[in-house]
């Protein structure tokens, strides 16, 4: 099998959409995948685990949750199962999320 | 070879065969534990690590104190393991609470502790919260709980590191476990003794079985005499992302393991051996959740699954030796977790007939022949 066959084609879009990456501006065809924006970005870490190792997109399909971030201010949000729009706001997930609302316990 | 020599055969790898089969390696004895393959349907990956007391055995005094004791015995049993495993099974016995959104419901389980505190004597001392009281204390829970319950002997583990646990002791302790060795068929040998046929095609012999096989017991237990009908009890788990912060308490169906993720459970459904899960139950345990602590309502549930409990007729644990085939013995419950203080300790006087062992004729298989007789 070709190999260009087992992905999806990308969106066919036009312009750039712009969004914000741990106070930076990023631009990125919108539609494409979180992850791959950010991987082309700077392919830097994009998370850090409970114990502090660095982590960046890996499977980019859904399953290894290495690509964690926030957006918009959800915790958790695997990159590569969501779309870059423009004006999102991104940081990265550092350590575990928190409970809201439950910040004293 | 005399039979005290012999080499003990325990048919089931799980807790209650592993723990049973600490006991009597602790005891001295030569043990071989059978394990089946991996796709069976497995108690003891599904539990929810609950070191519980609270209602258990309220109509029914020997099972209280049966799990009283198990109770007590738990930190010298964690202790144990951690020390010929290399492996903290995170035991944390500070407490837990059983949450009512109902008051007639809330009111049954307050009647049940009574009795169960006349069985208990001043080993048990259950207090009861109202809503108001509990959200003083803990201000993140929802104002639709009316009331708790709280026993302080209640605690949790970490339940599959529990299971590692369990399986290093007892290859630390010099005891053999065949994995992959599902037992097809026992025949009993007409001068003492058992044929056992794997159902990978081999043969083993065995001077004395104990049959702690959980819902393997179903097929196999009439083999060795015993007329116990183990039936399956559907329960389903939602497992949350992992939480920073640690949930402000315990409870009998919400519970935060050490590395931080949320299991939600506790359901109760007659489904066969059918173990999947189901939307409709799943909603239900997440409704419950958040009532109960209206915080995790945007955790995200990252696994669920339904896992099967192993039930005797009347729910209470069976401990039988074989009247027809001497040196057989059953050994199955549903409260594992709780019981493997005991199951690895003074189980092993019982399996041996020691002067000193629990009495557990209680918990003979001869009560379901009486009520079935009636």
């Amino acid at each position: 099998m070709n190999i260009v066959l087992r992905f999806l084609p990308p969106p066919e879009t036009t312009g750039v959409a712009e969004f914000e990456y741990e106070g930076a501006v990023i631009t990125a065809p919108p539609g494409i995948s979180l992850a791959a924006a950010l991987l082309a970005h700077s392919g830097a870490f994009t998370r850090k685990t409970a114990s502090g190792d660095a982590r960046a997109a890996y499977c980019m399909m859904g399953v290894c949750f290495d690509c964690l971030v926030e957006v918009d201010g959800i915790p958790n949000t695997q990159a590569c199962m969501t779309a870059v729009r423009q004006g999102m706001v991104v940081r990265r997930q550092i350590g575990l999320r928190r409970l809201n609302g439950c910040r004293d316990f | 070879m005399t039979r005290t020599d012999s080499e003990i055969t325990i048919i089931g790898g799980g807790v209650v065969g592993l723990s049973v089969a600490l006991g009597l390696l602790l005891a001295g004895r030569r043990v071989h534990v059978l394990d089946g393959p991996d796709g069976d349907a497995r108690a003891s990956q599904g539990n929810f690590g609950l070191v519980w007391g609270q209602g258990k055995g309220w109509d029914f005094a020997p099972y209280a104190k049966w799990t009283s004791d198990a109770l007590a015995a738990w930190p010298e049993f964690a202790r144990k393991l951690a020390e010929l495993s290399g492996i903290d099974v995170d035991l944390d016995q500070t407490g837990g609470f059983e949450f009512f959104t109902d008051t007639s419901e809330m009111s049954a389980f307050a009647a049940m502790l009574e009795q169960q505190q006349q069985h208990l004597g001043n080993r048990f001392s259950p207090e009861l919260l109202s809503g108001d009281d509990l959200r003083a204390e803990m201000p993140g829970i929802g104002e639709g709980v009316i009331g708790a319950s709280f026993s302080q002997q209640d605690g949790h583990v970490n339940p599959l590191r529990f299971l590692r646990a369990l399986r290093c002791a007892v290859l630390a302790a010099g005891g053999r476990v065949t994995m992959d060795a599902s037992v097809a068929r026992i025949v009993p040998l007409p001068g003492g003794g058992f044929d056992l046929a794997l159902a990978n095609g081999r043969q083993a012999g065995a001077d004395r079985v104990i049959l702690c096989a959980g819902l393997g017991a179903m097929t196999l237990a009439a083999s060795l005499g015993f007329s116990t009908q183990i039936r399956p009890q559907r329960g389903e788990l939602l497992i949350t992302e992992k939480l920073q912060d640690r949930l402000p308490f315990l409870s009998s169906t919400i519970r935060q393991v050490d590395e931080g993720g949320v299991q939600i459970g506790g359901t109760k459904a007659d489904a066969g051996l059918d173990d999947s899960e189901t939307l409709e139950v799943m909603a239900g345990l997440a409704r419950h959740a958040v009532a109960v602590l209206p915080a995790l309502a945007d955790v995200r549930v990252v696994r669920a699954w339904g896992a099967l409990r192993v039930m005797s007729p009347d729910g209470y644990p069976v401990y039988a030796r074989s009247n027809r085939y001497p040196g057989a013995y059953l050994v199955t419950c549903h409260s594992g977790v709780t019981l493997a203080s005991l199951h690895a300790s003074l189980l092993a006087d019982w399996i041996e007939g020691n002067s000193g062992a629990p009495d557990l004729e209680a918990f003979d298989e001869h009560r379901f022949a009486i009520s079935t007789a009636a």
